[in-house]
């Protein structure tokens, strides 16, 4: 592929914005790779928030290794409270962006939740999640457990060996609870995933009902990460899913037992993405651009050489600024290994993507999917035809905002021209990584939703706790 | 003739040193009081020592004032030192005065390191923007402020500034109200009934009303005040005025009816009255009151920055809650000591201030 076809596949519509990057890109390319002018930013001092867990790794690399500074960027990181805050902020213009989950601007601009139109240009990882069942709920379950030659249970978990754990503790009046970190969280998807490819309904949620527990076999409720250990030893609930280093703090601490990793539930999907109102993108977007380009060195710089720079990463992620867990506990999964049972680590080379894979592209498939899950369990109320999908994805992904920081790395020398799926229209191909082995097609939405096992279908909705239409 | 010339001279010598004793006891009497009021009461012992009282007496008081709290201190730091590890959570085990001095140490050197990234950061600017001009000398250069993390001196700073505006604004308003209350019964029976339902409420219950209306009102583009301060301090306002309300209130009812009498017969105008009269009779109250508020100002904002997550003591505590690594227990209770301190002290100056203004110079 020669440049010029290139430059044809990501030409924007040309505007005075385009022209005064290109000149930025051009007098960049004159002053020579090292000493490539910054962006000519609308706003320099920025505050972006973030929740203390590992994969906000991109934006305390940004800052250490001076990419920020390197776009003439000024950033404050401020950790938050919870998801709910942080949403809450950006949308005030108390933040300029944040590390958020991917469910949280999709949701936001379909009005689930707060409604507010935020945007995403750059994804910050794939994977980096597991679900942690407590001790007593794992010894109930483990001798339901297909076994290997060498005695350890075979992976991946499934959720039909809990199925009759959950009847049990039903049987004893107990209903059996269960922690995510957000309603729109990746966490919340996957475990409900995980939980139906098993025959467990994880409940669905109204528009007058948004507990989320409607016909729940599993009650699934929303606890903040930080704070998972300390509930499941509460005994508050019985397992959880939730990012690293929660799940590696629960063997660390013998509290609960993580039985499966996110990766292993859907090879390789997408988790964070670094929010901005759409508001903010339009009055800064040199601003946000330069924080793009600044991201996607962090991400590469995370990756590179086979994960050489996670052992330096790990250290600065331990600083009580970032996230402040014991250096041991974020190495696990950083590094590549996952503790499973006590004692029982197995190598999980990619816990952790940061840039391989186009981990960092806003792939509209991806955007799709977790509508499709939004529709699944509820909380988008109606049937919407497949066009309806694939409009709220560009609404909300921005791979030419994406695309254009890349070039200019690229220009800069700073970036592989190879590294980059120029040619891609957002769509990825046919997933079959599925757990149940279910392939997912991001361009047909509405056929897809038809063979996932439990969920609404067609034009199904739910009334009155019970599922009508079809 | 000299006999006697002598014995004046002796006599006169020894009425000087009785002149100069007494005047001696008056001054330690005096600073006696006033060490006593900004919490060195113990040194007032030593004092009259060196003065060349009585060392035995004086040595009682010492003890009195200075050993038995300092031997209740050694106590209790062992019994904490003793009981600490034996109670295991899941972040390991109740750090020990030890650990907890260790992580002073810690935090020190934190905020030593973050100014020396303060430093490096502004001349690499330096040199950065002189490059700059060197090649280009019309070149726009642009320099900006250090965007690191708060340290924990910062947060501390960040807190009192926070709290002292929130009382400030709170002061400016109970003062007021609390004069009408006290002149007027028809206000106060107005006033009653909104104070008496309000006093209660938790800072935690205003907080989320708080940061609506902040965020509604103040524009984000550049506030003045960055949004979270001003939740902060407004959450300080709103929970800390009653105590001086109702004690200006109380001050300004009870004056001397003769004195207002007086005012009267005099034809004061309202403003001189309040000026002249009520003010100076009731300012012992008002400090009561203030001093009061302040206290639970300061107890409030920890929970409003906690809560809220702006910036300062509270977030501290939270931030390092949410970390949960091996050392986070042990920087809680550093935390907690330097905000037990600082009420303290806050508490003291207070004091101080209220022993200034009102006629017994004591408590």
């Amino acid at each position: 592929m020669t440049r010029d076809v290139i430059r044809d596949v990501i030409r924007l519509p040309a505007s005075p914005r385009t022209a005064l990057l290109s000149a930025a890109a051009t007098l960049a390319l004159t002053l020579g790779s090292a000493q490539a002018a910054p962006l000519d930013v609308e706003k320099d001092q920025l505050k972006l928030g973030f929740i203390k867990l590992t994969d906000m790794a991109p934006l305390a690399i940004a800052a250490e290794k001076g990419f920020f500074e390197d776009e003439g960027l000024s950033v404050t990181l401020e950790p938050q409270a919870n998801w709910k805050v942080l949403l809450d902020r950006v949308i005030s213009g108390e933040l300029d962006g944040a590390h958020m989950l991917a469910g949280q601007p999709l949701g936001a601009t379909i009005g689930f939740g707060t409604q507010a139109n935020v945007v995403t240009a750059f994804s910050m990882d794939l994977n980096g999640n597991g679900i942690t069942l407590s001790n007593e709920v794992w010894d109930r379950m483990k001798p339901n457990l297909p076994k290997g030659p060498d005695g350890k249970p075979l992976h991946p978990i499934k959720a039909d060996a809990l199925k009759p754990v959950i009847a049990q503790y039903r049987a004893e009046g107990k209903p059996f609870t269960m922690g995510m970190v957000f309603p729109v969280s990746t966490h919340n998807y996957e475990l409900r995933y995980w939980l139906a490819a098993g025959g467990i309904n994880p409940g669905y949620y109204a528009p007058n009902d948004v507990s989320g527990q409607i016909q729940a076999d599993a009650l699934l409720s929303v606890t903040p990460p930080p704070q998972m250990p300390a509930t499941l030893e509460a005994g508050t609930i019985f397992g959880y899913s939730v990012g690293e280093p929660w799940n590696q703090q629960a063997v660390m601490k013998g509290i609960g037992v993580p039985v499966i990793t996110d990766t292993e539930i859907w090879k390789n999907n997408p988790e964070k993405v670094f929010g901005v109102t759409e508001g903010w993108a339009a009055k800064n977007p040199k601003t946000h651009l330069a924080l793009v380009k600044a991201l996607i060195r962090a991400a590469m710089w995370l990756d590179e050489n086979g994960n050489a720079n996670r052992a330096e990463a790990v250290k600065i992620l331990a600083k009580s600024e970032y996230v402040g867990a014991d250096a041991k506990v974020i190495a696990n999964s950083m590094t590549g290994t996952f503790e499973y049972e006590k004692g029982d680590k197995r190598a999980v080379p990619d816990f952790n993507v940061f840039f391989r894979y186009n981990a960092t592209y806003p792939f509209y498939s991806d955007a799709v999917w977790y509508l499709t899950q939004m529709r699944r369990w509820g909380q988008i109320a109606e049937a919407k035809p497949d066009s309806w999908y694939d409009e709220t994805a560009r609404k909300v992904y921005k791979p030419e905002i994406y695309l254009k920081a890349a070039r200019l790395l690229v220009e800069e020398g700073k970036a592989k021209e190879a590294d980059f799926p120029w040619a891609s229209d957002g769509y990825k191909p046919l997933d079959e990584g599925f757990i149940d082995g279910i392939a997912y097609d991001g361009r047909k939405p509405n056929e897809y939703l038809t063979k996932l096992p439990i969920g609404l279908k067609g034009g199904q909705a739910v009334q009155g706790g019970q599922l009508v239409g079809g | 003739m000299t006999s006697v010339t002598e014995a004046s001279t002796l006599s006169s010598a020894e009425a000087m040193r009785a002149r100069r004793k007494a005047r001696l006891a008056h001054g330690l009497n005096h600073a006696a009081a006033t060490l006593q009021i900004v919490g060195l009461g113990w040194l007032s012992p030593l004092l009259r020592m060196a003065a060349g009282d009585s060392p035995r007496q004086q040595g009682r008081e010492l003890w009195q004032q200075m050993g038995v709290p300092l031997t209740a201190l050694m106590l209790f730091l062992a019994a904490w030192a003793w009981l600490a590890p034996q109670v295991n959570t899941s972040l390991g085990a109740i750090p020990g005065p030890a650990q907890v001095w260790e992580q002073v140490g810690v935090l020190h050197a934190d905020h030593k390191a973050e100014r020396a990234k303060e430093a490096a950061f502004y001349d690499r600017q330096a040199k950065r923007n002189a490059e700059l001009l060197a090649k280009d000398p019309s070149a726009e250069v642009k320099t900006r402020p250090y965007a690191g993390k708060p340290t924990y001196l910062d947060q501390i700073v960040t807190s009192l500034k926070t709290v002292f505006t929130g009382f400030l604004l709170g002061a400016l308003v109970a003062v007021p109200l609390g004069v009408a209350c006290g002149l007027s019964r028809t206000v106060n029976a107005a006033m009653n009934p909104l104070i008496q339902i309000f006093k209660p409420v938790s800072p935690l219950a205003w907080l989320p009303l708080v940061t609506m209306v902040v965020s509604a009102t103040v524009s984000s583009d550049n506030p003045t005040f960055e949004k979270s301060f001003l939740t902060s301090a407004v959450t300080v306002t709103l929970c800390s005025l009653w105590p001086t309300l109702i004690n200006t209130a109380v001050g300004v009812s009870s004056i001397d009816k003769d004195l207002m009498n007086v005012g009267k017969v005099l034809q004061l105008s309202g403003p001189t009255m309040v000026r002249r009269l009520v003010l100076p009779s009731a300012l012992p109250y008002i400090f009561t009151g203030l001093r009061l508020s302040l206290g639970v100002g300061w107890m409030v904002l920890i929970a409003a920055e906690m809560l809220a997550q702006n910036p300062g003591l509270g977030k501290f505590v939270w931030d390092e809650f949410q970390n949960g690594s091996s050392s986070s227990l042990a920087r809680i209770m550093v935390a907690v000591f330097t905000i037990g301190l600082i009420g303290f002290l806050l508490d003291r100056v207070m004091l101080a201030f209220q022993a200034a203004v009102s006629h017994t110079g004591t408590r």
